[in-house]
Parts: structure tokens; sequence; C-alpha cells
């Protein structure tokens, strides 16, 4: 889309985390904290960087996204709402039976879903996948995966690092939500990942480290991994949980929590006026 | 005597056939190219064919991404491996959202006989029925494997095809045509109908050769695609007959038995030959150790007996 206006992705920053709200709504289980922590990036991609378009979805140039925790899908579906895949009233509706927007994304609810995910670990495998299948059809088109600091733990995430090394996947960008916090307390005293970018380092891959809340770094880092050739580049995006509504912002229990009916309001006031 | 043909170099040549006739199919392996013969594809599209290491569940969950782009991909390791290293790829990656994907289980059974239990399935059929949207294939032979992959390849999902290790005796003709879901009519028979699949439709024809003197004639089934499963055609197979028989290379948990006893229920009586609820083991031939194991033409002798009394 290369609209470069910070001050407009900005603004669609803010409409993705309205959306994550309107997605959970009052007295629901909602995955607040990783939605609101990944979607500057989410912005960032559906609105800058990326290749796509709600008219054609099924383009073979098309640029891919893969929401690999697959938990912070209300970030995807609500910029999904905003790019117009949906109606934006569909995101009410997410988690009820029959509704187009599942717990965890998938393809045959969705439009613009790429693939299903939700069980941890997955998701950039089949990302390299695609990368594999767009370069043996000579496109090139990139894929974007999003990974969680907590979801690095699964041994399936090195096997894909490693492959993704040795078939030199430049096509296949893993950006990690790296908010420090799992579902049951802070990664850190939880099962400490370690030095995430050393260990993509150490991998092959070209690493970069960025504040996944400042949009110029953002986009600045999604222009800079074109330029990579020969490997695969992982953007690790310090961010925080929750960010943007304060009473959530590195609590754990907004991991997967409920809204008041004032806490709602609040929170939406506090994301109208980020 | 049957003559015999290796399965696995049968299929091997097969997909390579079909790689050849069409671009899409893609070849991954988990360091086992060799014995699965995925290396035909290696050998002459190198770079349709990805060598994804000894890493089952990346090599599955990169197969979901191939086929997401057009791709037809065919993953292969050993059966014990692709189900169950892998299995929640299988689940999430794959039969969820019912992609194109064909796994492809080689070495099943007790047929890897001296590598021992931790390289023997015996429950991997079980596992594999039990998912939505999966499809799940035991070719009885050569000439049935090459039938398979042209059959799994016209069908647009996913399939588990279970190849044997073993040279397997030839039965099928090749103008008969393979349908998913169809049980064949191997030979007529009145007294018994065998339901049987793999190595154990040509031990059910050696048992109904030696069943003949006794003046015994069994009925033999090849239900080599396990699932689906044409319900009404085992219904119509099982027409006049006293009582059925179940013979597999697997657990007599959650195979073939299980899937012909869900359509008869109690109609018939029904008894199953296969591994009755336990590993496998080391030993120095895929013979010696179906015989250890009963799957024997004497045992189906034994339990047709037993059903006529």
């Amino acid at each position: 889309m290369q609209n470069r206006d910070l001050v407009y992705l900005q603004e669609k920053a803010k409409a993705i985390r309205l959306g994550i709200l309107e997605a959970i709504g009052v007295n629901n289980k909602g995955h607040l904290g990783g939605s609101m922590s990944a979607a500057d990036i989410v912005a960032a991609l559906y609105f800058y960087k990326m290749n796509h378009s709600p008219n054609r979805r099924q383009d073979p140039d098309r640029d891919r996204f893969i929401f690999s925790k697959g938990h912070s899908a209300l970030a995807q579906y609500a910029a999904l709402a905003e790019c117009g895949y949906f109606d934006k009233k569909e995101l009410a509706n997410t988690k009820k039976l029959g509704a187009i927007l599942q717990g965890h994304p998938e393809r045959d609810y969705t439009p613009g879903v790429e693939c299903n995910t939700g069980s941890l670990g997955q998701g950039l495998s089949i990302g390299l996948g695609m990368a594999l299948g767009g370069r043996l059809d000579g496109k090139n088109y990139k894929v974007y995966v999003i990974l969680g600091d907590g979801e690095l733990a699964e041994g399936q995430v090195w096997e894909a690092v490693t492959a993704a090394s040795f078939y030199k996947a430049d096509n296949l960008v893993a950006i990690i939500d790296h908010n420090k916090l799992q579902a049951t307390g802070p990664i850190k005293k939880c099962f400490d990942t370690g030095n995430i970018g050393a260990k993509f380092s150490a991998f092959g891959w070209k690493t970069f480290e960025i504040d996944g809340h400042d949009m110029k770094s953002i986009v600045d880092i999604l222009d800079e991994v074109d330029e990579v050739k020969g490997v695969p580049c992982a953007i690790i995006a310090h961010t925080v949980k929750g960010k943007g509504v304060s009473f959530a912002e590195g609590v754990p229990s907004f991991h997967n929590g409920e809204l008041t009916a004032e806490q709602f309001e609040q929170a939406k006031l506090q994301i109208s006026n980020m | 005597m049957a003559r015999l043909e290796c399965p696995r170099d049968a299929y091997g040549r097969a997909l390579l056939e079909a790689a050849t006739q069409d671009s899409r199919i893609v070849a991954l392996d988990a360091d086992l190219s060799g014995s699965t013969m995925s290396r035909y594809v290696k050998e002459n599209f190198p770079d349709r064919f990805f060598e994804m290491g000894i890493a089952e569940q990346n090599m599955v969950s990169v197969a979901a991404g191939l086929s997401l782009t057009g791709k037809i991909p065919f993953a292969h390791s050993f059966s014990v491996f692709i189900v169950g290293r892998a299995y929640d790829q299988i689940r999430q990656s794959i039969a969820v959202p019912k992609l194109n994907v064909k796994l492809v289980g080689s070495s099943y059974g007790l047929s890897d006989f001296g590598d021992g239990a931790t390289h023997q399935s015996v429950e991997d059929v079980a596992i594999m029925r039990a998912v939505p949207n999966m499809t799940v294939i035991v070719p009885v032979d050569a000439v049935e494997v090459r039938q398979a992959v042209k059959a799994i390849l016209e069908y647009h999902g996913p399939v588990y095809l279970r190849i044997s290790r073993s040279p397997m005796p030839v039965i099928t003709d090749c103008r008969d045509e393979f349908v998913i879901g169809k049980p064949r009519l191997v030979s007529e028979g009145k007294d018994i109908v065998v339901y049987a699949n793999g190595l154990m439709v040509s031990a059910a024809l050696k048992a109904k050769e030696m069943l003949e003197e006794q003046g015994v004639s069994l009925r033999v089934i090849n239900v080599s695609s396990i699932k689906p499963l044409d319900a009404e055609a085992v219904r119509q197979l099982a027409h006049g007959v006293k009582g059925i028989i179940t013979a597999e290379e697997h657990s007599i948990i959650g195979g073939l038995g299980c899937a012909i006893s869900d359509i008869i229920g109690e109609a018939l009586p029904l008894r199953r030959v296969g591994i009755a609820d336990r590993f496998g083991q080391s030993a120095s031939s895929h013979g010696e150790l179906l015989e250890h194991y009963g799957l024997t033409p004497e045992s189906i002798v034994e339990q047709a007996q037993e059903l006529l009394g």
C-alpha cells in the first residue's frame, strides 16, 4: 500500500487497537495483551509495506502475512476489517458460534487469513513453505511472520530457523513481538528464552532490533530488510504487552482477560487519545 | 505364487512419473529419501525436492505452506515418525484447513523388522483415521501403489499413504479401477468374508486355499481405502456369509478392524487378526515378526474355524 505518512499509519494503528477492543467487548475473555503489543507492526505491514488488496485475495504476487502467535489474531482481524476484507461489524461477533472470526486464525472462515495458526510454533515453518513455493515460481513476494517471544520455546521454531537459513530464504521475514510476558508471567522468570537476537544471528539470520511501537523505526526496518539478500531476516521488536491500555500494560492477567464496562470505556478513551 | 514387487520402489517411480507430468508436485523428506524412495524426485528434479533434515515437524508445516502456493507437496518419512512426531502439525497445519498435502508413511507396521519398536508403527492408522478431513490409504501391492498415487493426486485434500518396506505379492489387476473409498473384491467365497489390507490380503488368500480342503469358502476383500470407506459396499460384500474376519498389520485398536466393526455393528460375528495392543520388536526378518505377532494365514484359518463352530 506504500503510504509512508507516519501520522496516517499511527491512526491506522489506533483503528486496529479500537478494533481489538470491539472484538473483545465487555465481560468476555479476549487476548488483549498480545494483540495490543503487535498492533503497530500489524498496521505498518497492512497499511504500508505489504502488497495486498481485498479485491485480489488470490493474487499470486501478493505478500503474505502469518500471525504465528495466533492468539493475537484480533490485531489481524481489526486490520483486515479496516482494509475492507469484511465488514467491521463482524468484529463484534468474534468467537461467537458461526462467526467468520474464530478464536484463532482459520483461512476457511476469514477472508484475508492465509493459513491456520494457534498451536504455537508452526507459523514460521508454514511461512518458509510459502517462501520456497514463491521462489520456485519466480515470484518476488515476501512472507512476514509475527512470532511471540514466549513462542520461541517451541522447538519447531528452531527447526524452521535452521531450514530457512539453509535455504537462504531472503523472502522470509520473522518479526518477534518481544513483549516480555507469556501467559503465566514474565518470560525472564517463567521460562527465559535467552538472547533472542544472538540466537537468530547464530543460526545465520540477519537480525535487527527496534522499538516495536515507534512507527518510523518499524517502517524503516521493513524497508531495510528488502535490501538483505541471501539470508532470512529477523526483526526483534521490543514491545509492551497491552500497549495503549494503561491498566493492562505489562499485566500478565490481560494475556487473555476480561474488561468490565468501565474498563472498556476507559481503554477506548485512552486509545483514542494516543 | 504371485510375483513379488517392492511397493516402496514402485511408489518412488510412480511419484517421479507424476512429477514429470505435473510441475506442481514437490517432494519433502526428513533424511530418509533413500528409503522412502523420494530420492527419484530428488535426482531428477532437484529444485522440487526439499531435504528438510531430521526435523519432521518443520517438514510437515513447510509442506502446508507450499500447498498454499498451489504446489502439491508429498512429505515423506517412516510411518512412525511422520504420524507420531508431526501429529500436531498434521492436525493443525494441514487437516483443519483441508490442505492438499500428501503424507507418505513408509516402512509401516513391522516391515522395518531389524530396527525394533521405535521404528515400527502399530498405531498410525488409528491416529490418522481419527483426524477429520484425512484420507487413509494402505495399498496392497506395487500395482495398487501406482494406482493410489494417481488417485490421491486427483483428490484435492490431505491424504495419509502407508507404504511397506517389504516386497509384496502382486494381486491387483492393473485393469481394475482403484477408487478412493471402495473396497475391492479379490476372491469370491460364501462362508466367511475377510476384510484385509496390505500383506494380510495375501495371507487371507493363503488361508482360503488352506480352508478349501475342509470345504470352507472365504471371500477376500482388499480394503486399501480405510478412510473414507463406502459403508454400503462393505455391507453388501458381507451378504450371505456367516461371519467376518478383519486382518491387518496394525494394532487391533483403531485400524481396519474398527473401521469394519463400525459399519457392521453386531449384525454378524466379527473376529480381528492384528497386533494385540503391543509394540513391535527387532527380528531377523519381517516374516519372523509377522509369525510372532500372529499375522499369518494360520491365524485367519483358526478364526474362521471358530466362527463356523
